[in-house]
């Protein structure tokens, strides 16, 4: 019987060594000609933690953790049509095997409806995007008038999942009105929030989904030409989309009178370079114009001027990678899935101290729980939950009070937290919050743009007031000043990246303000993170002198004589943490 | 249509499409700002002038809100309030606390806004910006720990100076203003302007000259117009304890605000210590000092002589293009009615005496035809013979402004200037072939019908034989004489043709040469053709070099013309000014100034009298003018320096500058405007007009006025054009002749609903070859011209240390392919020889140029472009080819020297 292997091609598999496998795979299976299996590069699968996945089907097994050195027993087992036991995946807390994908609990709980074909074909064929259902809608579309289609859009729910929400029907209803003899499409693929890979992985898995909602945009809109920005560093998005594009346009779906319609259109790649302020939709317009990358007032807005002063119709890749989907199943059908005021489905980057890392897609409202629990597999180690932060440098943290809460656009907001475009750090006990808010502000304003004084000059003078907190130098009035300072910004700076970059401060000492207090007062930093504020030292009681922890020392800051305890040096300890893991009597601690 | 608003709880009506920033300011109500300007496109950086809307979330920024009806405003709320401390608090955190010793001082937003909101310089502490101070080019300073980012510097450079010189440069805390690379400016394509000066609210900027010599309120500012080009730009002198120590810009009618390095940077030839300050007297071949008694005597008297001995014909006068009306006016009327002679003329022969002959004879009237303000309104903008961004250079930037917008932009010219990089079709003709092409381009458009008949059959005559003959001048043809291929002829002229407003400049490159009165006439053919006259936002536009040249013609310092272009052979013209002056007046018209070396030469003038010329830098032929000048039995120059014409002077008058007296320039659209004086003239310098006077006295002729103002009212009475002109009209946007009447409001552009003369006259013009043309001894064409930094013969800006360190000295440009021919490397000495002369100069090589053609800039005495031209004159106009002449190349071995031996 035959067989086809699915190796997950996403870069989280790649930079493990899956292509290596796919090439492992190929090399054997070519000395027997007689074996019918198919190899497979796919785009993500989900399970980053797990990777390189392999999937046989149509057996439908799942297996993790493949290695080139695995490949001739893999051979084995499948043309016996066995099962390789080792390589699947094992429950961390019951131990029990799953030999498929829904059987395993990362998968339960998720909706993979944008992400439907992402593991299953080859990116860079198109006819298996054709196979399942590939630019039928497109064929749909071109059959309408142009107003349905926006109609459609809106009656869907469809918001913008690039992190504002803003309702998308009613954004493509502006362009479509404003008055202009030429309009783009353009494709926010920057993704700039560090950790947040939802996009790129669309773009490597599954590109002809977001060229197809590109498409019906622009038929919608009257446009004839769009643009994907895409971020540098996505170098394999980039490749797979540029392959994408060129079939499309030898089949017909991009170019000119596309499909004997009339309609024309087609599409540009403008790669960004290494500029988060390039996400924001004015700035990113200016970065394809050629200029500084730096945003400008609004109104006006692009849809009415916006590339090269045009109408331009702006959307984020997952915002465009749902619209095939929903003229498929049908507006009224995609918003029964979702909440009544967030439709659809979110793809989500899961990172952090949980088990399950990897890239989900669930259906809006779902609960924080649910996929910090469920599908993230809980807490690496045990540990305590302390907080998520979600949206980025741009969002806020929710601590354990909040895990019921809906994920949805406006459930967030409320919280002063925001969606964001998909980002999910999970921490435990072993996170400080003022580290946190550091770490995300520090982004920010190394990224800040430069033009508006508040941004500019006012996350600077934050940050140097959370550096003074976290060395120990903090006094009584920063808090005070913090929040000034954050009000200020908040409201006056010029774009969405000023406006939101106080927001990691703003929660972390909404819900963790007594960690805030000890840094301050005591001088101490409960999660035993911010450098200064901790000593690493050796209980002389425990310490055998095996010099184990002075030979492995970085900084050479561990002395003393074989067996005699030895002393770390604080001045020179840079609180890596390596001397404890090596020590094998437990006696260095953080005082 | 009116919109209603509240703001601090006052009803407002204001208009549709302001900003909340527009709208308060109009109601009286001030927001701070730092980042916004007037003249520049509202950018929303600073954040300062945030306001409260209800119903807006945030606070959004005044100046980019626009208004709608019912909204509801404050400016001063407390969230407002706290939002601007904190702004200010944020930029005076990162700012050095200099102000007791900074330039700004009294003059800089950042202050006026923290004294306002009671802001100290305490509050944030921590990094601080530590930029080196950028003092590398010689004009003014960098210091961008000053700086507030607001972009100002770099929106000006940008959007109205089009040069983009620098932008915003890296991110965050770290971003800063930088030219290219974050090198310094003299790397950049900043031409030194000065213009982001102008616009920068703190002290970030400095010019280097005004470094130390006061606060703003310690200084006086004087109105005035700049002595350099005809763009005629309004700033002011900035005076310090009888000095000039800087200048600053004014928001002139044709400048709005703007100037050039020259203009900004290059005033201290004023204090130079060359100034002349006593009269000299030639005594043994030597310059001895004397007194004004002594001197004026000895003009007064060596005049008389040569008068009495041999008539009045053989005295002549050279006027000054850059001396005022008052003064020109003077001067004509001296030479006339004391001596007796129409032998006066000035340097608009060398310029654009093409252009008030053609254009006299095309229109009826000789000037530039609309005004400069319009050049950006233009839909298509040709131009030709004019490297505009150089020799007209704020007048230059209206026309990138307008390619900026969407106007299309035409050029042709033997250099690749600047303009070239942006225009539609480039057109690089070989030197003296214009009216070939001229004639190509009106081929096509009467070929392929796109002329405007209706205009060609009611506004003008004379069609029928241009149109026969330029059908000789098909593409093809002229494609072979000029060099420019055929398709961009057709695709030019089909661009003209085809605009809804378009505007000809033009400059020396179509004027200077033997058939430049034809030149002109050929562009007055096609501005007729094409309906584009009599319009605003169209025309056709002599660009007029000096400050003052067009006034010097409208004051009638020319041998055939009274003031206001009276012809002197009309016997009713000549009673009325014979009246005016008490005196018979001659009625043969004199020579022109090329003649006038000709004639010294030969003997038949005798005696000259120079004011405020050079003409031994700036004419034709030098050595000629030399031979010329040094067999007059008399020579008096009046300047106010020792240039190298009066150098061969047997009298030399100390003058004023431009700076030291009272007067009026009329500027290159016709418009006049008044000069006020900033300081005394050093010495015992005297000004022009007083000079004229004393002489006129000293010769037996009552010439008094109390004041300029006064001579202006005569010129007025007898100047129909002028008619309407007086000093308290001129306060500060001038007048553009003609203003017949006291109430008349000037006119912005002419031949509205009829020309001058009726009907437009078109003239069939047929292409003649330049006078000298390459041949085997002389293989190569010379073109000469102008360069930004530099000013014609040098005697100013070659005194300015900003303007001599930037651009030492001269050189010649040569092609690439020609230099590699000859074996010249860029930097090499090279011998330049004509039929005329030999000067040994620098070689620049660049592709400007084309192959077989090269440039020299006129500006430098030591390597003078004109001791190698050729002093042939177009028949109509007397102006020499100075554009066209045959030249031989070589490498040169041995270092500097002029070798100004005669012939070849």
């Amino acid at each position: 019987m035959s067989k086809t292997v699915l190796i997950c091609g996403g870069t989280g598999c790649v930079s493990s060594d899956s292509h290596k496998v796919y090439d492992r795979l190929e090399e054997e299976l070519q000395k027997d000609p007689s074996s019918r299996i198919e190899v497979k590069f796919t785009g993500c699968h989900g399970f980053c933690e797990q990777g390189p996945i392999v999937i046989v089907q149509p057996d439908n097994v799942f297996y993790c953790r493949v290695t080139t050195n695995d490949v001739p027993e893999l051979i084995e087992a499948m043309k016996k049509g066995e099962v390789l036991e080792r390589l699947l995946y094992r429950d961390p807390v019951t131990g029990e095997l799953s030999r498929s994908r829904e059987e395993i609990g990362f998968y339960k709980k998720q909706k993979r409806l944008v992400l439907e074909n992402c593991g299953e074909i080859d990116p860079e064929n198109i006819e298996e995007y054709e196979s399942r259902g590939g630019y039928e809608a497109l064929r749909a579309v071109l059959g309408k008038e142009r107003s349905e289609v926006i109609e459609e859009i809106k009656k869907s729910g469809l918001r913008g999942r690039g992190g504002a929400g803003f309702p998308t029907g009613l954004k493509w209803e502006f362009t479509a009105q404003a008055e202009g003899d030429k309009k783009y499409v353009v494709c926010n693929a920057d993704e700039g929030d560090p950790g947040a890979f939802m996009d790129r992985s669309i773009l490597e898995g599954d590109p002809h989904a977001v060229l197809e909602g590109m498409l019906i945009c622009g038929y919608a809109v009257g446009a004839d030409e769009g643009y994907v920005y895409v971020r540098a560093e996505y170098p394999l998005a980039i490749k797979r989309l540029k392959i994408a594009i060129k079939e499309a346009e030898e089949k017909g779906y991009l170019g000119d009178d596309i499909l004997n319609s009339g309609f024309n259109f087609k599409v540009n790649i403008k790669a960004g370079a290494g500029a988060f302020v390039c996400g924001e939709e004015t700035a990113l317009l200016a970065s394809i114009q050629g200029e500084r990358g730096m945003p400008r007032p609004r109104p006006p807005f692009p849809a009415e001027k916006g590339l090269w002063g045009k109408p331009t119709n702006l959307n984020n890749v997952e915002t465009y990678a749902n619209v095939p989907r929903i003229i498929r199943m049908g507006a009224d059908e995609y918003a029964k899935i979702g909440t009544e005021k967030s439709k659809g489905t979110k793809v989500f980057a899961l990172t952090g101290k949980i088990n399950n890392t990897g890239l989900v897609e669930v259906p809006m409202g779902i609960t924080m729980r649910d996929i910090i629990y469920d599908i993230g597999g809980g807490i690496l180690d045990n540990k305590e939950f302390k907080a998520v932060q979600i949206g980025g440098p741009s969002g806020g943290c929710l601590p354990s009070e909040l895990l019921d809460l809906p994920v949805d656009y406006d459930s967030l907001t409320e919280v002063g937290a925001m969606m964001g475009s998909g980002g999910l750090v999970v921490m435990d006990e072993t996170t400080c919050m003022v580290d946190l808010a550091h770490f995300f502000l520090n982004f920010t304003q190394k990224e800040s743009c430069g033009k508006c004084t508040p941004c500019r000059e006012g996350t600077k003078r934050m940050l140097e007031i959370l550096e003074r907190i976290a060395s120990g130098k903090g006094q009584e009035e920063d808090l005070e000043t913090l929040q000034r300072l954050a009000r200020v910004i908040k409201s006056t700076a010029l774009c969405g990246l000023g406006q939101t970059a106080p927001n990691p401060v703003l929660t972390t000492m909404k819900y963790f303000l007594s960690e805030y207090e000890t840094h301050i007062k005591e001088k101490r930093c409960p999660a035993g993170v911010c450098k200064e504020l901790i000593t690493y030292r050796i209980d002389p009681e425990k310490c055998t002198g095996c010099t184990l922890c002075a030979k492995h020392c970085p900084s050479g800051a561990i002395s003393g004589e074989k067996k005699e305890p030895h002393v770390i040096d604080p001045d020179k300890c840079t609180r890596c943490g390596v001397c404890i893991t090596k020590c094998n009597k437990d006696a260095i601690y953080l005082a | 249509m009116s919109v209603r608003i509240t703001i601090n709880g006052r009803l407002i009506e204001a208009e549709e499409g302001s900003t909340v920033l527009e709208a308060a300011q109009k109601a009286g109500i001030e927001i701070p700002t730092l980042c916004h300007h007037p003249a520049l496109r509202d950018f929303g950086a600073c954040r300062l002038c945030i306001v409260e809307v209800e119903g807006m979330e945030n606070l959004p920024a005044a100046c980019v809100t626009y208004i709608r009806d019912g909204m509801v405003i404050e400016t001063e709320s407390e969230a407002v309030v706290e939002s601007r401390k904190t702004i200010l608090e944020l930029l005076l955190a990162n700012h050095p606390q200099d102000c007791l010793t900074c330039e700004k001082n009294g003059d800089c937003r950042l202050q006026d806004h923290a004294y306002r909101y009671g802001v100290r310089a305490s509050g944030f502490k921590g990094e601080v910006a530590e930029h080196p101070v950028d003092d590398s080019n010689p004009f003014f300073q960098r210091d961008y720990n000053k700086c507030i980012l607001c972009g100002s510097c770099v929106r000006m450079c940008g959007e109205v100076q089009v040069v983009s010189a620098v932008d915003y440069a890296y991110r965050g805390f770290e971003t800063k203003i930088a030219a290219a690379f974050d090198a310094g400016l003299e790397d950049s394509p900043c031409v030194f302007c000065g213009n982001c000066i102008s616009v920068c609210p703190v002290g970030a900027l400095t010019p280097k000259q005004s470094k130390g010599t006061g606060r703003n309120w310690e200084k006086e500012k004087v109105l005035t117009i700049c002595p350099y080009c005809g763009v005629g730009c309004q700033l002011y002198l900035e005076v310090k304890d009888g000095r000039v120590v800087g200048v600053s810009s004014a928001d002139g009618p044709a400048n709005r605000g703007l100037l050039c390095v020259k203009g900004h940077f290059g005033m201290d030839f004023i204090h130079h210590p060359d100034r002349l300050t006593t009269p000299l007297i030639k005594r043994n071949g030597r310059f001895e000092a004397a007194s004004w008694d002594e001197a004026l005597d000895e003009v007064a008297k060596r005049l008389g002589e040569i008068k009495a001995k041999w008539g009045p014909d053989a005295i002549a006068g050279l006027s000054s293009a850059k001396c005022t009306n008052e003064e020109n006016y003077l001067m004509q009327k001296f030479m006339r009615a004391v001596v007796g002679t129409n032998n006066v003329d000035h340097c608009a022969r060398l310029c654009h005496a093409s252009t008030v002959a053609g254009l006299a004879q095309a229109f009826g009237s000789g000037a530039m035809t609309n005004s400069i303000s319009e050049i950006e309104e233009a839909d298509v903008i040709f131009v030709t013979g004019s490297n505009t961004t150089e020799a007209h250079p704020v007048l230059g930037t209206a026309v990138k402004r307008a390619k900026k917008r969407g106007a299309k932009l035409l050029v042709a010219d033997p250099r690749e200037i600047e303009l070239a990089e942006m225009a539609e079709v480039v057109m690089q003709q070989l030197p003296g072939t214009d009216v070939a092409l001229l004639n190509g381009m009106m081929h096509v458009i009467i070929k392929e019908g796109l002329y405007d008949q209706a205009f060609v059959e009611e506004r003008t005559e004379g069609f029928e034989e241009v149109r026969r003959t330029v059908e000789k001048y098909p593409p093809d043809y002229v494609e072979k004489i000029t060099g420019v291929k055929a398709e961009d002829i057709v695709k030019a002229a089909r661009i003209y043709a085809g605009a809804r407003n378009a505007s000809i400049l033009y400059a020396m490159g179509v004027t200077q040469q033997t058939t430049g009165t034809d030149n002109v006439l050929c562009i007055a053919n096609l501005a007729m053709l094409t309906g584009n006259v009599g319009r605003p936002n169209t025309g056709v536009n002599p660009l007029r070099g000096q400050n003052n040249v067009q006034g010097a013609c409208d004051m009638g310092a020319l041998p055939n013309v009274y003031p206001g272009y009276q012809k002197v052979e009309d016997s009713g013209v000549r009673d009325k000014f014979e009246k005016a002056w008490d005196v018979a007046l001659p009625d043969k018209p004199g020579l022109t100034i090329v003649e006038m070396m000709q004639a010294a030469l030969e003997g038949r003038v005798r005696g000259m009298y120079i004011m405020g010329e050079n003409p031994m830098v700036s004419d034709p032929d030098i050595n000629h003018v030399r031979e010329s000048l040094e067999n007059l039995e008399f020579l008096v120059v009046q300047d106010i320096f020792l240039t190298e014409t009066a150098q061969l002077a047997d009298v030399v008058l100390p003058a004023a500058s431009f700076a030291e007296k009272a007067g009026t320039f009329t500027n290159t659209e016709r418009r006049i405007q008044r000069i006020h004086p900033a300081v005394l003239a050093p010495g015992e310098a005297r000004k022009d007009w007083e000079i004229i006077t004393d002489v006129a006295c000293r010769m037996g002729y009552q010439m008094t006025y109390r004041s300029p103002a006064e001579i202006m009212e005569e010129i007025a009475r007898l100047t129909p054009i002028y008619g309407g002109v007086s000093y308290d009209r001129l306060e500060t946007e001038g007048l553009q002749w003609p203003c017949p009447e006291p109430d008349h409001p000037g006119t912005p552009y002419l031949h509205k609903g009829k020309f001058t003369r009726g009907r437009g006259l078109f003239h069939a013009v047929e292409y003649r070859d330049p006078d000298e043309t390459p041949d085997e001894e002389y293989p190569y064409i010379l073109t000469t011209g102008r360069l930004l930094y530099h000013f014609h013969t040098g005697s100013m800006t070659r005194r300015s240390v900003g303007l001599n360190e930037i651009l030492p000295e001269g050189y010649i440009e040569i092609n690439p392919r020609m230099a590699r021919e000859l074996g010249i490397s860029d930097g090499d000495w090279v011998m330049v020889a004509s039929r005329r002369g030999r000067v040994v100069v620098k070689a620049l090589v660049t592709g400007r140029p084309k192959d077989g053609v090269v440039f020299m800039p006129f500006h430098f005495a030591e390597a003078a472009a004109n001791v190698l031209t050729n002093a042939a004159l177009d028949p109509t106009a007397k102006i020499p080819e100075l554009k066209v002449c045959a030249v031989q190349v070589e490498k040169h071995h041995e270092g500097p020297g002029v070798k100004t031996g005669g012939g070849a």
